[in-house]
């Protein structure tokens, strides 16, 4: 009934079929802990081998419980962590090659918005100043220009003109995260990694905020890998949803089809668990099915499927092997030994 | 009736002025009934369950008002006799187990110091007792985690003996504040049905407190909705979620993202944020958010009126259905 894979128009208009804008392969990021007892060091596999493409305006939703690796999967995408090891092919170019002044240029188009606009807005600069600086370190306008394009900015993200002297504790959560968008929008990105951008705020004001980055989507067609816990919020935007869990993709398929027929049993269990259900009761509809368990721990070495511990189907072959991910049906992989 | 709550009004008595977090709140909850209070972050719902077992943090207190439990006025009680409806007659389940569980403690000793204090048992009875209740809360192997320290369990492991310590001295009323909100959404259904399962194997009246609508509603009989301080509205949860009446509890409803809505649904936020306490508009505090507000609503707080059976609004644009 509803379909999500043709996106609008002008977002279609630039981006070409078969034109990818990111492809990732093999990515693993792992974490060495602290020194731990008589010298074993414990190592967190964050993300544990991901592959996927991102089409030129395509927003991919990244959803998956804490600890599943989505937002180290963010965040190495944009090397604000090192990767341990795979590729980031970004517009054409090996973007984990890339240092110094050439990362900084290729970072224009790579923008990030975090979850917290507490943290991540300087709190001695003045609004106009967060999002000047941007274009000033870029010297993307001429001095002259700069207060005009800040307003401009700031209207795109429904700030009005006079806050640009306000500081950031003087304003809300709602409007923080408005600033950082438009920080953000300041360098005309072609992709923007959001994380978890609506998680802290209010269920009214999130509404407001995830308007904007439908608006970015389908207006300026800016691609994004948009990570969160909210499948509801993710259904909204994303044109095509990955399921993370430990640090690996279990399923990926277009937005509706993955909501409507997982099949893999962890998004299965998720959809579950979502209040209201996976069904269309909605607010108030029947109670949810329960799973049991917690996921393991990504300090050990991988053996297996990593919801085998937690899985109603499980048998003797995913104690043993790893299921890889595979095309079970159009656009749709799924990585489990159990589905037909 | 077990609970009732009279024009509860409770203050933080600031430098920078005087914050109003529950400003003049009446309801009561019957035994065995599940009531959901839903407001989102600084709307004053924590502090009324802070108001109710005489918990508030210093510069706030209870200002005026009434709270009787099972027929006692608890605001009268001395701190002896508010210990023992603490635990006794009411328990409580906060929102970060983490930081409400005592970390030198070990898992068991914590829910047996409940029982012995509560219910008179012996220190080896208690003991006893308390891998028990460990049990019936679905904690796997209860003998082992009764040793255990609040650091060595999981998060939801941590929110089931906070339960379980809550449920020991056997309340009539558990109050749960946030109790699903810091956990994973699998984690949550699971905290979610052990309450549904509890009550339904102790019986006890349960006032849950969230910010999430959609949680609340598929656990609670009666819905209050609370907005800056007040109610704005409750009924019966069908209702409430099937015909909201206050422009409020309409726009949180369209503000939700409800999964399985298609990605065309259009979604709509509520025009501006949650006011300040410290600032508090005039009149009706949600009239600079309210596309209906007129003058009338600039002046005045309207107070709670019926407008249907067993439902009741805070709204001058809405008008009582016969």
């Amino acid at each position: 009934m509803v379909r999500t894979m043709t996106s609008d128009p002008t977002a279609a208009d630039r981006s070409r079929p078969g034109d990818v804008l990111l492809s990732v392969r093999g990515l693993k990021t792992y974490f060495r802990l602290g020194q731990g007892w008589a010298g074993k060091r414990d190592v967190v596999r964050a993300v544990d081998g991901v592959d996927f493409d991102l089409q030129r305006g395509e927003v991919l939703g990244l959803v998956g419980e804490s600890g599943s690796g989505k937002t180290t999967l963010g965040r190495s995408v944009a090397r604000l962590v090192e990767p341990t090891a795979g590729d980031i092919r970004f517009d054409g170019g090996d973007f984990r090659q890339l240092s110094g002044k050439e990362l900084r240029r290729a970072r224009r188009q790579l923008q990030i918005v975090f979850q917290d606009p507490y943290a991540s807005l300087s709190p001695r600069m003045q609004i106009g100043q967060i999002v000047a600086e941007p274009l000033r370190l870029h010297r993307l306008v001429p001095p002259s220009q700069t207060k005009e394009r800040v307003l401009e900015l700031l209207g795109r993200v429904g700030i009005e003109p006079y806050f640009i002297y306000r500081y950031p504790h003087e304003m809300s959560g709602g409007q923080r995260q408005r600033i950082a968008i438009a920080r953000a929008l300041a360098l005309e990105p072609e992709l923007i990694v959001a994380d978890e951008p609506v998680s802290a705020l209010d269920v009214s004001v999130q509404a407001q905020i995830l308007k904007i980055f439908l608006d970015l989507k389908r207006t300026d067609g800016i691609a994004m890998l948009f990570v969160s816990h909210d499948l509801g919020v993710v259904e909204r935007i994303a044109d095509r949803i990955s399921v993370m869990y430990r640090g690996l993709f279990v399923e990926q398929a277009p937005t509706d089809r993955l909501i409507r027929s997982p099949l893999h049993p962890y998004t299965q269990a998720l959809l579950a668990a979502v209040p209201g259900g996976s069904s269309t009761a909605g607010v108030g509809g029947e109670p949810h099915r329960q799973v049991r368990g917690e996921p393991p721990r990504a300090t050990e070495e991988l053996r297996g499927c990593p919801f085998e511990s937690r899985c109603p189907l499980a048998e003797q072959v995913c104690r043993e092997v790893t299921p890889a991910l595979e095309p079970k049906g159009p656009g749709h992989d799924v990585a489990c030994h159990r589905v037909g | 009736m077990l609970l009732s709550v009279r024009d509860l009004r409770s203050a933080f008595f600031l430098d920078e002025g005087e914050l109003w977090a529950v400003d003049g709140i009446s309801f009561d909850v019957d035994a065995g009934e599940t009531v959901g209070l839903v407001g989102e972050s600084g709307c004053g719902k924590t502090i009324v369950a802070l108001s109710i077992l005489d918990l508030i943090p210093y510069p706030g207190r209870v200002v005026s008002g009434r709270v009787s439990f099972e027929g006692r006025d608890l605001l009268d009680l001395s701190p002896e006799e508010m210990r023992q409806v603490r635990g006794a007659g009411i328990g409580i389940v906060f929102q970060e187990a983490a930081a409400a569980l005592n970390p030198v403690y070990r898992i068991g000793d914590q829910i047996a110091d409940v029982i012995r204090l509560h219910r008179g048992l012996d220190r080896r009875d208690a003991k006893r007792e308390a891998v028990e209740v460990l049990g019936a809360m679905g904690i796997p192997e209860p003998e082992k985690r009764a040793r255990s320290y609040p650091f060595e369990l999981s998060g939801g492991m941590k929110q089931r003996a906070m339960i379980a310590i809550a449920m020991a001295g056997r309340p009539k009323l558990l109050i749960a504040d946030e109790p699903t909100t810091a956990l994973d959404l699998t984690v949550q259904a699971e905290i979610a049905d052990l309450l549904r399962h509890i009550q339904g194997e102790y019986g006890m009246a349960m006032l849950i407190i969230s910010h999430d609508l959609e949680l609340v509603a598929e656990m609670a009989d009666r819905l209050m909705v609370m907005y800056a301080g007040r109610l704005v509205e409750t009924a019966r949860t069908k209702e409430l979620v099937a015909a909201p009446k206050h422009p409020y509890t309409q726009g949180l409803l369209r503000a939700i993202p409800v999964l399985g809505a298609g990605s065309d649904t259009p979604l709509q936020g509520i025009p501006g944020a949650v006011p300040d306490l410290l600032e508090l508009p005039s009149g009706c505090t949600f009239h600079p958010r309210c596309q209906l507000a007129d003058d009338e609503c600039r002046l005045e707080p309207p107070s709670l009126v019926d407008v249907a059976y067993r439902h009741r609004c805070a709204c001058y644009k809405v008008s009582a259905q016969t």
